[in-house]
């Protein structure tokens, strides 16, 4: 049975597990209709031309984990960003492990989705955010929502902050021979207010994993959101990334994404400008090697006057990796006064690796400043004999250089720790000693 | 210290040095002047080993050694220093995490152990302050938004670090005011003894006022076509470049 089957088989399992009753239920019927028309997308189409699902849909998943999966603190306490304290929703194989959380009521909600879908006190919102700006067209996003039932469930009422940031974090065990999961998270933060959140998938051994997740994000008047994706997961786990986000007048929403590991990683990366003097920033650092392949798909789409949305990715690409970027804006013809701004550069380390990029405009208004660029070079031969001249031997300028390279796209992160951390990333995974502690 | 004889190079086929000859003694100021395109950078790149230019011809020798398969770092450890004219941004590396990596490089490729951090500190303190440079700076991201004058100003703070035998400062007075080149030039008095040597690559007789060259060269057409002591550049500078050209063509 291929994996299509196997998952459309599954679901009338699947339902005797949830409430039928249920609103939600409706919903996830109409969603596994769409995925069952549709299934998974093929190289046919434009938007996976690059990626290819087909070597995933031939392996033997299983779609419901075994419930008994515990981990120890202290085996998986280097995956947290253990510098700060935070609130955490942790998931072990996809089931919720209240052992490693630490969840809030207090002002605001910090819990789970599978509370959230089942208990009355929370319907209000359920009815009025749950699958509203997720795609209802697009399979995977289908497919997740028609499992939907446990994930992240962040509700930030109007002026409020959490004291400390979120960690969404999932782990696998290994402890089935392969696993898929499907998280589903839902964000709402209401006027004026404002949340700080990093999500990270962990695969613990080399069994394969497929997480098909689904985040929406709800920013409305004023509010602040700040979304942070460390990717940096084992070489047989594979992660196929939905997000949407949807924003009111005034909101400020950054999502950093972090690719640096993973066997197959797809980026669906989307903004849904419904206000005005929106800010929608979007920040990659890719750097892969082996025969990692990372797909970052952006869509900006500016459907109201005087808003900005800025990308900048950077990928540096070793060994056999492949690369994709494809950035793609919309400027509706009422949305004048837009700043659009898109920036992805790369290097390419290895005459094996190869970057597909490609911005995407479509603008139909005619006072806006839109511009984009796109670089794959190599790295600068003028900058590497200033560091060279210094005494620094070429290898170690090279590497120095890389990570300055990345490195810029950093400014904007918003926790030293976490900024700290990443910066330690990108050092490892380029090699490189820098003779100093950051 | 520093001998260059006959030297030619080029880049991309195109000769831009046509045969140099200078020699630097250690404890001397050497001033080498010029009009634009007339190959003082290029000379200035060659003299610390820039792979863009291929010595076609002749030789650079630094105390007896000849250094012509010797890398930029290589010369960087044996005491070549340049001062860039325009210096390159390093976002996320600070000025002293750079130097700490420069500094502990030189020692590793002299099999010396790594600077303590005690010592190292004291050093960037000490070196700061003959530049006038304030701590806050230090931290700063190496060259990323600095002004021109910042730029130069922690360019001869990093010749201060490192401490080379031969200095060469490529327009470092460009885009000075007259303070920030107070600042840098009474850097460089300070730091020049018996024992090193600097070699100024300038436009303009300005910097000259603040630090006295023993020997003024004029490079035209890749090729020294004058040289002189101190007086040379102050003729340079009433008279302009144009006689030379005419003279040389005759």
């Amino acid at each position: 049975m291929d994996l299509k089957d196997k998952l459309i088989s599954s679901f009338m399992a699947f339902e005797n597990n949830v409430d039928v009753e249920h609103p939600v239920h409706d919903v996830r019927m109409a969603a596994i209709k769409n995925f069952e028309d549709k299934g998974f997308p093929s190289k046919k189409e434009e938007a996976w031309k690059y990626t290819s699902l087909n070597s995933l849909q031939k392996i033997d998943f299983s779609i419901f984990p075994k419930e008994d999966n515990a981990l120890e603190y202290k085996d998986v306490k280097r995956y947290f960003l253990h510098e700060i304290d935070s609130y955490k929703i942790v998931f072990v194989d996809g089931i919720y492990s209240s052992y490693l959380s630490e969840t809030t009521h207090d002002g605001v909600d910090i819990c789970l989705m599978s509370a959230a879908l089942t208990k009355p006190m929370y319907k209000p919102v359920i009815d009025v955010y749950f699958n509203k700006i997720a795609s209802k067209d697009e399979s995977l996003t289908s497919l997740n929502t028609a499992f939907s039932r446990e994930g992240a469930y962040i509700y930030i009422p109007k002026n409020k902050m959490p004291k400390k940031p979120i960690e969404i974090l999932h782990f696998s065990t290994g402890n089935e021979a392969s696993l898929m999961l499907q998280p589903r998270n839902l964000i709402v933060v209401e006027e004026n207010a404002e949340v700080q959140i990093i999500e990270r998938h962990q695969s613990l051994t080399s069994n394969e994993v497929l997480t098909n997740a689904v985040t929406e994000i709800f920013a409305a008047k004023s509010a602040i959101v700040d979304f942070y994706k460390i990717q940096n997961d084992v070489e047989s786990a594979s992660l196929i990334d939905n997000t949407y986000i949807d924003q009111k007048d005034k909101s400020v929403v950054k999502v950093h994404t972090f690719s640096f590991g993973g066997k197959l990683t797809r980026n669906n990366l989307n903004f849904y400008q419904n206000g005005e003097y929106i800010d929608s920033t979007m920040k990659g650092v890719t750097i892969l090697g082996e025969k990692q392949h990372v797909d970052h798909h952006t869509l900006v789409h500016h459907i109201e006057p005087n808003c900005e949305s800025h990308q900048d990715y950077k990928g540096i690409y070793g060994d056999s990796s492949t690369g994709v970027f494809n950035g793609k804006i919309i400027v509706d013809k009422i949305a004048q006064k837009t700043n659009a701004f898109q920036q992805n550069n790369n290097i390419l380390i290895s005459d094996k690796a190869s970057i597909n990029t490609k911005p995407q405009l479509e603008i139909f208004a005619d006072d806006v400043k839109c511009s984009h660029g796109c670089t794959i070079g190599q790295l600068d031969e003028d900058a590497l004999f200033y560091l060279q001249s210094r005494g620094i031997p070429q290898k170690e300028a090279r590497a120095l250089l890389m990570y300055a390279f990345a490195n810029n796209v950093l400014s904007s992160v918003r926790i030293p720790e976490l900024k700290t951390r990443i910066n330690k990333l990108i050092a490892k995974k380029l090699g490189v000693n820098l003779g100093f502690d950051l | 210290m520093l001998k260059i004889k006959d030297l030619h190079a080029s880049v991309e086929d195109k000769e831009i040095l046509k045969g140099i000859n200078l020699e630097v003694k250690a404890g001397e100021v050497h001033a080498i002047m010029g009009p634009n395109g007339s190959g003082k950078s290029t000379l200035a790149s060659v003299i610390a080993g820039n792979e863009n230019f291929e010595v076609t011809q002749g030789s650079i020798e630094l105390s007896g050694e000849d250094l012509e398969e010797v890398s930029p770092e290589e010369r960087a450890h044996k005491g070549v220093f340049l001062s860039f004219q325009y210096p390159v941004e390093i976002p996320g590396v600070s000025v002293t995490n750079f130097m700490k990596t420069a500094i502990n490089e030189s020692r590793k490729a002299k099999g010396l152990e790594d600077m303590p951090a005690k010592d190292m500190l004291k050093l960037i303190r000490e070196k700061s302050e003959l530049l006038e440079i304030d701590r806050k700076f230090l931290s700063r991201s190496l060259n990323e938004g600095f002004s021109g004058g910042e730029k130069k100003r922690n360019e001869i703070f990093q010749m201060a670090m490192l401490e080379p035998k031969v200095a060469i400062l490529d327009e470092t007075d460009s885009g000075l005011d007259i303070d920030a080149l107070r600042i840098v030039a009474s850097g460089v008095n300070k730091l020049k003894s018996k024992d090193n040597a600097v070699i100024l690559i300038t436009h303009y007789q300005r910097l000259l006022e603040y630090i006295v060259p023993d020997y003024v060269h004029v490079l035209h057409n890749g090729k020294i076509v004058k040289s002189g002591g101190k007086e040379l550049a102050l003729e340079l500078e009433e008279k302009g470049y144009d006689w030379l050209k005419q003279e040389t063509a005759v």
